[in-house]
């Protein structure tokens, strides 16, 4: 079996004569995790591209009058209008975490900060779901149209991407509770959770308006 | 391993290093590892074992199309709709399971940290769930041919409504498992992507600038990023398209309201860049290999380097030149025909640095330096002729003809094939500590050469002749029956069976290796990268010491120096 295993190097590399004369530094401009996690978000934002544009073409291609479909129930403009501002604020609380975590403000105020993100954004995604279960009663379902289907696909990705994320704000929370959260790990969840927030809007006036 | 175990143990733990050096069991070391080159091993064996699988599918249809209605030894009587799933499972596989998994991943993870000199990738753990899901990918794609209705037959580009109506595809399960092991398998490569992007941006060896990375990591870089950019769209439509397939959604559905143009866009969307994701990390693994035999430095680095970014940037806005005749507007094809001829432009370009880098050098022909030079020349017949598809004018003619079959593998087989066994027979001495036989390798290449060439130049003039490809069984079509034209069908499928019979001297060449290759040491072909001045195998953590570099990646014969070559880790003197 050692033919293709990797054997372990002999003990003496590893000290004495020949010990490491360079330390190992690295160059980098942004840390791992951040740079993981921008790449991810790209994919993301290629993935709610491909969404948006499927949907515009659609929207586009359909007979005039027939968009939104005649007696289908509207968008709730205004509760969601409403719980975006809560999302928006839920994000500026989550840079406000941030703020007070590179300042060397106290830990816990930075955990009640992320832990208010966190708990804005669980708001929205209750109000979202709740509205759609409204919607979905008064008969705006996936198979009821391609404007049920897109709506519920493009809103519900994006609350997929909000669970998700909040997820990852009470993670780090528990983290910042206890004092072990890396710096970098934060900049990598609030990337996350500022690409959630900042997709919103778009989509509301995308999807919405 | 024993051997050294004991006294291992004692210093190991003096010296704190118990975590990274205590004896593994089987399973955690070679199943549940967290090592790059063993999790290149498993990308490696399980996309030989998947290219397998794809080419017993083909060994199944092509003895269909040569002798049709027959029974097929090994397989059986291949009714239609089997036919249909073999076609479809043979090119999901061959390009998800096969030419991804191994150019990208398997090579990346050998090469992108022993060739910047780290000890392994930046996430680890993140690398090791890349390959799970893998595995778990092939597992759904094979499970789909035992299950009710049988696998997906509708082939790998699966337009709808053929793929999103259970009542025309007659493969409700299949056809769902089918988009389900495709959409994990991005999973997999998207978690390995964004590994390779930030290994090779973050982890470089003290010394080693941009422009220092050897080709091989940057062309894998720039696919992985290609991949990143393009699959989400493609994501998107196939969430869609399962929707469509089982909930009765009509995303695709023309009588519901939605498009079914619309999947075709999002496929090709990632679809062509694609071609690019498997393209760069093959021509990156011929690069290494041709400057590294020809003896010479790489005829310009950074122009190859520029043409790659300019090839990725232009694979983004050529994807209709795959839609010419599904009704696109004419003044679209024209500008897709445009953006189509001139990303011929950067690949002649790298052609032409090849070429430029073999000439005057003093050239060993050894097993990679053969394949090596064999993916040049084979995949410029397969970009040439990828000419006459890119003009929508003779496209329209050419459309789904076996010229299309045969113009992709002259690209894909180079590709997946040739740059693979390129690479593998390169690299494997690093990897294993052993040399392959020479005279086995040489016997595999020139037989696994022409038997590609006999599959695939018949298929050129039957798609002339105007072969259609989607066809069971050609007796049913008077016009498509004649002798001559059975008779180049019969010439391809003899072609296959000699490719298939040529790899018999690979897997003997492996047990020949495996049971007495000779013992390779560190650099058995005086490379100049990181990867050539380490152990081979390389232990634990690669490099002992860790490596600093001071040169650049291929000064080969430099003028004045000693040796022929100076390894990138070598200081000034």
């Amino acid at each position: 079996m050692t033919t293709i295993s990797s054997p372990m190097m002999p003990t003496d590399v590893r000290g004495g004569l020949h010990a490491p004369r360079v330390p190992p530094a690295r160059r980098q401009l942004v840390s791992s995790a951040v740079l993981g996690m921008l790449i991810f978000i790209a994919v993301e934002l290629m993935f709610f591209a491909g969404l948006i544009s499927a949907f515009t073409i659609v929207k586009s291609s359909a007979v005039p009058g027939a968009w939104p479909p005649p007696g289908q129930p509207r968008l709730p403009l205004e509760v969601t209008g409403v719980n975006s501002l809560v999302l928006l604020a839920s994000g500026a609380l989550a840079w406000f975490a941030w703020r007070a975590f590179r300042s060397g403000a106290p830990a816990p105020r930075a955990a009640r900060l992320q832990l208010g993100a966190a708990a804005l954004g669980a708001a929205f995604v209750v109000v979202q779901s709740v509205e759609w279960t409204r919607l979905m009663g008064e008969g705006l379902t996936m198979r009821a149209s391609t404007y049920g289907s897109f709506f519920y696909m493009i809103v519900g990705a994006h609350a997929l991407h909000a669970l998700a994320a909040i997820a990852a704000l009470l993670w780090s929370w528990r983290r910042l509770t206890r004092g072990r959260l890396a710096s970098s790990s934060f900049a990598a969840v609030l990337a996350l959770w500022t690409f959630v927030v900042a997709l919103w809007p778009v989509l509301y006036v995308l999807v919405y308006l | 391993m024993t051997t050294t175990t004991a006294s291992h143990h004692a210093d190991a733990h003096a010296a704190g290093h118990a975590h990274d050096d205590h004896e593994q069991s089987f399973f955690v070391k070679y199943l549940w590892s967290t090592d790059h080159k063993v999790i290149g091993f498993q990308y490696m064996i399980t996309g030989l074992l998947m290219a397998m699988i794809g080419g017993y599918m083909a060994y199944g249809f092509r003895m269909q199309l040569a002798w049709p209605g027959e029974w097929i030894p090994g397989v059986g009587f291949l009714s239609s709709q089997q036919y249909n799933a073999y076609v479809t499972t043979h090119g999901t596989v061959m390009i998800f399971w096969f030419a991804m998994p191994v150019l990208i991943a398997a090579f990346g993870n050998w090469l992108i940290p022993l060739m910047i000199g780290c000890d392994d990738m930046a996430f680890p753990r993140i690398n090791r769930l890349s390959y799970q899901v893998f595995l778990i990918s092939a597992v759904v794609l094979i499970g789909s041919f035992f299950v009710d209705g049988g696998a997906f037959g509708g082939a790998w580009t699966a337009y709808p409504p053929l793929s999103a109506k259970a009542t025309m595809n007659l493969s409700p399960l299949g056809s769902t498992m089918w988009v389900l092991a495709v959409a994990l398998e991005f999973v997999a490569f998207l978690l390995g992507g964004i590994n390779f992007i930030t290994t090779a941006m973050n982890a470089r060896a003290p010394g080693m600038k941009m422009m220092d990375i050897p080709i091989v990591v940057w062309m894998i870089v720039v696919a992985s990023i290609l991949f990143m950019v393009s699959v989400g769209p493609l994501v998107a439509g196939a969430a869609m398209l399962v929707l469509d397939q089982q909930l009765g959604t009509a995303f695709y559905d023309p009588s519901g309201g939605g498009d079914p143009i619309l999947w075709q866009h999002l496929f090709w969307f990632f679809g062509h860049p694609e071609v690019y994701v498997v393209l760069l990390p093959a021509m990156g693994v011929c690069a290494e290999i041709i400057t590294c035999n020809a003896r010479k430095k790489f005829f310009g680095y950074k122009t190859l380097l520029y043409t790659v970014f300019a090839t990725g940037i232009i694979s983004f806005f050529v994807w209709a030149h795959h839609q010419f005749v599904a009704g696109i507007d004419p003044r679209m094809a024209n500008v897709f025909t445009i953006t189509t001829l001139i990303i011929s432009i950067p690949i002649a370009e790298m052609i032409f640095l090849y070429i430029a880098t073999l000439a005057g050098g003093q050239i060993r022909l050894n097993v990679p330096m053969l394949w090596a030079l064999s993916f040049v020349a084979e995949f410029l017949l397969g970009g040439v002729t990828g000419i006459f598809l890119g003009a929508s004018g003779s496209d329209i003619y050419f459309h789904d003809t076996y010229f299309v079959i045969a113009h992709f593998h002259y690209t894909f087989v180079p590709i997946a094939v040739i740059a693979c066994f390129a690479g593998f027979t390169h690299w494997i001495p690093k990897m294993t500590g052993k040399m392959m036989n020479e005279t086995l390798g040489k016997l595999h290449f020139w037989t696994t050469i022409v038997g590609f060439n006999l599959v695939f130049l018949p298929l050129f003039i039957t798609g002339m002749w105007g072969d259609h490809r989607r066809i069971y069984n050609y007796d049913h079509f008077p016009d498509l029956s004649t002798q001559a034209l059975q008779d180049l069908r019969i010439a391809s499928t003899v072609g296959l069976l000699i490719m298939i019979a040529a790899q018999g001297f690979f897997v003997w060449n492996l047990i020949w290796t495996w049971k007495k290759g000779p013992a390779a040491g560190n650099n058995p072909w005086q490379g100049t990268t990181l990867e050539w001045s380490t152990t081979s195998p390389p232990g634990h953590g690669n490099f002992h010491p860790m490596p600093t570099v001071y040169r650049g990646p291929y000064e080969y014969s430099v003028p004045g120096a000693e040796a022929d070559f100076l390894p990138q880790s070598q200081p000034p003197a």
